[in-house]
């Protein structure tokens, strides 16, 4: 059992992946301090826990700080393994599956997603929107073999691939109501379309799932900042 | 137990730290070799259709692609008793060797391919620059260790294996200099006693098969760019 001022996240409320923590926290039933970065600015504590990065989330065990969102949900997997459910499957050939999706998710699947905001012109914009959708595609049909019709890519409660996939739907949200899109669309995509609204109901995931006006907010003033002239 | 197999090429070091990991295992393996010059094979399309790249694992049929994802699925596998364990045990030193790994490929691979791509100039130099920084870091996790696994290879060996092999290949077919023995001195030492174990070194081909690999792809690459409209 971790002592109380044990467990630290050092984090911000809309970053995604700093949710992964969080809800692997949630699913283990292990109480934990947020601390909560300052958009713009970078704590002492987080530049010390995070050097070569310098990025949230940092997660601290007895002041030990682990790094990189995926790779700090499987330390809290494998260093509660008898509380809560396991995050990580049992057999090696579906945590092998599992990390290729991640992985898949990190390097692709999101940046093409934020790929929307950052496309110029309608072309560009098309051309991106369509990576994403093709994505979700590849996303859906992942869903079907991994779940084998249980409510999550983990089976019966939240698992690895859940938590990396689901803590974009905020986001996902955001870009929807922003660019007018239906990406989620359960014509299409309705494995998907259903896991989301299981996953955000979930009580690991509720409380720290942000709003999306909230984040639709937010997302115009890093916008703002971005394309304001810099200072002198 | 299936037969295990890797769709494969040998001037890869993605490919060979796969073989070096079932070496370790002390499993038996067959190597099918991609011809990386006359286009992607039926079975590497049909065992990874999202990424089309080699290596990829396959484990009576069944395909593992993402070399990192395979060193774990062939840790987590073949494990206890007396096979050969590729990650530390404790959960803290396993997050630790991921990162790096993680880290090692995203930043040193990473960077060195882009110092060796750069045209001459600015770009090439701030490439160089970067690669140092990154390279500087893993010094740092060697530094007062034999091998990033302790008194034996591991996990994070296998990933930053190709630092002995192919950095030199790089920055000759690249023009440019990221490495020295004097810059990075625990790290020129592990590279020594890493390159001198026999499993390790069967496995690469000669340096200048390597070389004369990595100067095709680079002329090909830079033909494809000028070529570009």
């Amino acid at each position: 059992m971790a002592k109380a001022g044990e467990v630290k996240v050092i984090g911000g409320w809309p970053s995604p992946f700093v949710m992964r923590p969080r809800i692997a926290l949630n699913l283990k039933g292990v109480e934990y301090e947020l601390l909560e970065e300052k958009f713009g600015a970078k704590s002492e504590l987080l530049l010390r826990s995070n050097p070569v990065h310098k990025k949230i989330p940092v997660f601290l065990h007895a002041d030990r700080p682990v790094c990189e969102s995926l790779i700090i949900v499987q330390y809290i997997d494998e260093t509660w393994p008898s509380t809560g459910p396991s995050i990580l499957p049992s057999d090696p050939y579906d945590r092998a599956t599992a990390r290729f999706w991640a992985a898949y998710i990190d390097e692709k699947w999101f940046p093409s997603m934020t790929g929307i905001a950052r496309a110029q012109g309608e072309e560009a914009k098309k051309a991106a929107i369509d990576q994403v959708v093709e994505g979700l595609f590849l996303l859906e049909d992942a869903f079907g073999k991994i779940s084998k019709g249980k409510p999550f890519f983990g089976g019966d409660t939240i698992g690895f691939l859940d938590i990396a996939l689901g803590c974009f739907l905020g986001w996902l949200r955001v870009t929807e109501k922003t660019h007018g899109l239906k990406l989620l669309d359960e014509a299409k995509v309705p494995g998907l379309a259903k896991w989301a609204e299981r996953f955000c109901a979930d009580d690991a995931v509720k409380g720290v799932m942000p709003e999306t006006e909230k984040l639709a907010e937010f997302a115009k003033l890093i916008m703002a900042k971005f394309k304001a002239p810099p200072p002198q | 137990m299936g037969k295990l197999k890797i769709i494969f090429s040998p001037m890869s070091l993605f490919c060979t730290r796969v073989e070096w990991a079932l070496k370790l295992k002390g499993l038996e393996y067959e190597l099918i070799v991609e011809d990386l010059r006359k286009g992607k094979s039926e079975l590497l399309l049909k065992s990874n259709p999202v990424h089309k790249k080699i290596p990829v694992l396959l484990d009576d049929g069944v395909a593992i692609a993402e070399s990192k994802v395979i060193l774990e699925y062939i840790d987590e596998k073949w494990k206890g008793g007396d096979y050969y364990s590729l990650l530390p045990q404790d959960p803290y030193e396993r997050a630790q060797a991921r990162f790096w790994a993680q880290f090692a490929d995203d930043k040193c691979v990473f960077g060195a391919g882009e110092a060796c791509r750069a045209d001459d100039g600015l770009e090439k130099e701030k490439a160089v620059e970067t690669t140092i920084e990154s390279f500087a870091y893993l010094e740092k996790q060697i530094e007062g260790k034999k091998f990033f696994g302790g008194e034996k290879i591991g996990y994070l060996d296998l990933v930053a294996g190709w630092i002995p092999f192919v950095l030199g290949v790089l920055e000759e077919a690249g023009g440019m200099k990221i490495y020295d023995a004097e810059r990075f001195p625990s790290l020129h030492e592990w590279a020594q006693n890493f390159s001198e174990i026999p499993l390790i070194k069967e496995c690469v081909p000669p340096r200048d098969m390597l070389l004369h690999n990595m100067t095709a792809r680079l002329s090909n690459l830079r033909s494809l760019a000028a070529n570009k409209p």
